[in-house]
């Protein structure tokens, strides 16, 4: 069986195909998408000896099923989870060889929210505007996994590092998430005390949060100015402030340009960490230049 | 039109909102990032999006420094007219054109006289791929989006919600006023450029086929409870 190609056994609660996501095209309104914690998809790649910007799967919450057509290498990073190969427990963070036509279970996340899975030559679905990402947004990009699907492997270059003596030490998903947030370009639609609010009070991650945006639970942020902005361009990490004046954290799948408020915007070093962080988890911002 | 206007505020780490004074200038702004980027003039930026009376630069080394130089800019006059609009035949029969027309305190034949007389221009995107938003209609056309946004809007509607009009490239939920309907694809991703309009781009619509826009107008009305 020479065929380069996976199929789905179980496709899980959300797994998606992602690289590092699409750019240039924001001003058609198309979403840059790509992997919430691109560092980890970074780290998966360099395991197996791929490209950085190779498509992975990324898992919500439950992990997922499948099974290889080909002999392959494969990787698993971002929330730990077990790793199985035919029921029996494999490596996680490494690089594992799987056989042809063996049943690969990548386990529900015993920390964290998302694991990246990566294969040898990297997920070889068509590309559209230069990613093969999926936008949960606009719907560009293969649709998310289903039972039974199949979905075809690159050629592998065969580069798999066995020791990954450089690979930096992930940090885990945090007990708390600190958020360090530039404030503006809007803060000044924002009273002192909401700022002060924002500074100082504990926000939680709420379930509601997906792809496009971290939703959090918390003290309202109360607006100095009233009315509506004219819509404008959004960034990621981007905190923006519907009228409800609970803050969202603009994640990969975020809109590209919209009319509420944005008090600040998060480093993008922090984000992956966002993406890890399950729902209740408290949230702390802390204002940087 | 002078430098003095432009205002550039920086977002996060790595990116400048800049403010402009109004629409025309905000288009005449972006006409200038786009000329000066196909010059080579411009230090390497991922994004460029305009949208109502902003410019958003995403991905800049040195925000402080393109800041500091975007002061010193002369922005020139909008690019003149090259080629043709982009025509869009659309069939003038949306649920919402009676309400429209009433809004703008003219009869049904007047609306369609009004939207198809007018020269519009793509603004901005946003809200979905391919989902452009065209001004051009008198300001007194303006029109409040539904109190109840709609869960599907089919794809090709032709809308209008506050100074601006737009065609919805696929189906969405929505609040837009609708007025049309259009057969045209606006955006594509097997297509080369996938969006059909882009910022910029100017547009005319136009009523497709030899039907009325009254008549149509009547059909939609009846059919509306089966969209």
């Amino acid at each position: 069986m020479s065929d380069r190609a996976l199929a789905v056994v179980r496709a899980g609660a959300l797994t998606t195909v992602q690289d590092l996501g699409r750019t240039g095209y924001a001003h058609l309104g198309v979403p840059r998408s790509g992997a919430l914690d691109p560092a980890a998809v970074r780290l998966v790649n360099r395991l197996v000896g791929n490209p950085e910007a190779a498509a992975v799967l990324e898992t919500t919450v439950a992990g997922c099923a499948l099974r290889p057509r080909c002999a392959v290498t494969v990787a698993v990073g971002g929330a730990p989870c077990p790793v199985r190969v035919d029921g029996s427990p494999a490596a996680w963070g490494t690089a594992v060889r799987v056989p042809a036509g063996s049943l690969l279970e990548i386990g529900a996340a015993v920390r964290g929210l998302r694991a990246y899975v990566a294969f040898g030559g990297g997920i070889d679905v068509e590309p559209v505007l230069g990613s093969r990402s999926t936008d949960l947004l606009s719907g560009l990009g293969p649709p998310p996994l289903v039972d039974e699907a199949v979905l075809p492997l690159g050629p592998d270059a065969g580069a798999a590092v066995r020791t990954p003596v450089d690979a930096p030490p992930w940090p885990g998903p945090p007990g708390e998430l600190v958020l360090r947030v530039r404030l503006g370009p809007r803060h000044d639609w924002f009273t002192a005390a909401a700022l002060r609010t924002l500074a100082t009070r504990a926000y939680r991650v709420s379930p509601a949060s997906n792809r496009i945006g971290l939703r959090l639970e918390g003290p309202a942020l109360e607006r100095a100015l009233p009315g509506e902005l004219a819509s404008e361009g959004m960034v990621l990490g981007a905190v923006q402030v519907p009228p409800d004046g609970r803050p969202v954290v603009f994640l990969a799948d975020h809109p590209t340009t919209g009319g509420y408020p944005v008090v600040g915007v998060v480093r993008e070093a922090d984000l992956g960490a966002a993406a890890q962080a399950v729902p209740g988890t408290p949230v702390r911002f802390v204002p940087v230049r | 039109m002078s430098s003095a206007a432009v205002r550039a505020l920086r977002v996060g780490e790595r990116a400048l909102l800049v403010e402009l004074a109004g629409c025309e200038e905000t288009e005449a702004f972006h006409a200038e990032l786009l000329r000066r980027r196909a010059a080579g003039a411009l230090p390497a930026v991922r994004e460029i999006v305009p949208a109502a009376r902003t410019v958003l630069l995403d991905g800049v080394a040195d925000p402080d420094r393109l800041a500091a130089e975007l002061a010193r800019w002369t922005v020139g006059p909008l690019p003149a007219r090259v080629g043709g609009a982009i025509e869009i035949p659309v069939r003038y029969d949306g649920p919402d054109l009676v309400e429209v027309a009433a809004l703008w305190g003219v009869s049904v034949e007047a609306a369609v006289r009004i939207h198809t007389e007018t020269e519009f221009r793509v603004a901005f995107c946003g809200f979905a791929p391919g989902f452009g938003y065209l001004t051009g209609l008198d300001e007194r056309y303006a029109v409040p989006r539904r109190a109840t946004p709609r869960t599907a809007v089919p794809a090709g509607s032709v809308a209008l919600a506050g100074p601006y009009t737009g065609v919805y490239p696929r189906s969405s939920p929505g609040g837009w006023q609708l007025i049309g309907t259009t057969d045209v694809v606006l955006w594509d991703t097997g297509r080369e450029p996938a969006a059909l309009l882009a910022p910029g781009a100017r547009v005319r619509f136009t009523v497709a086929g030899s039907t009325t826009g009254t008549r149509c107008a009547a059909e939609g009305s009846t059919t509306r409870g089966g969209r």
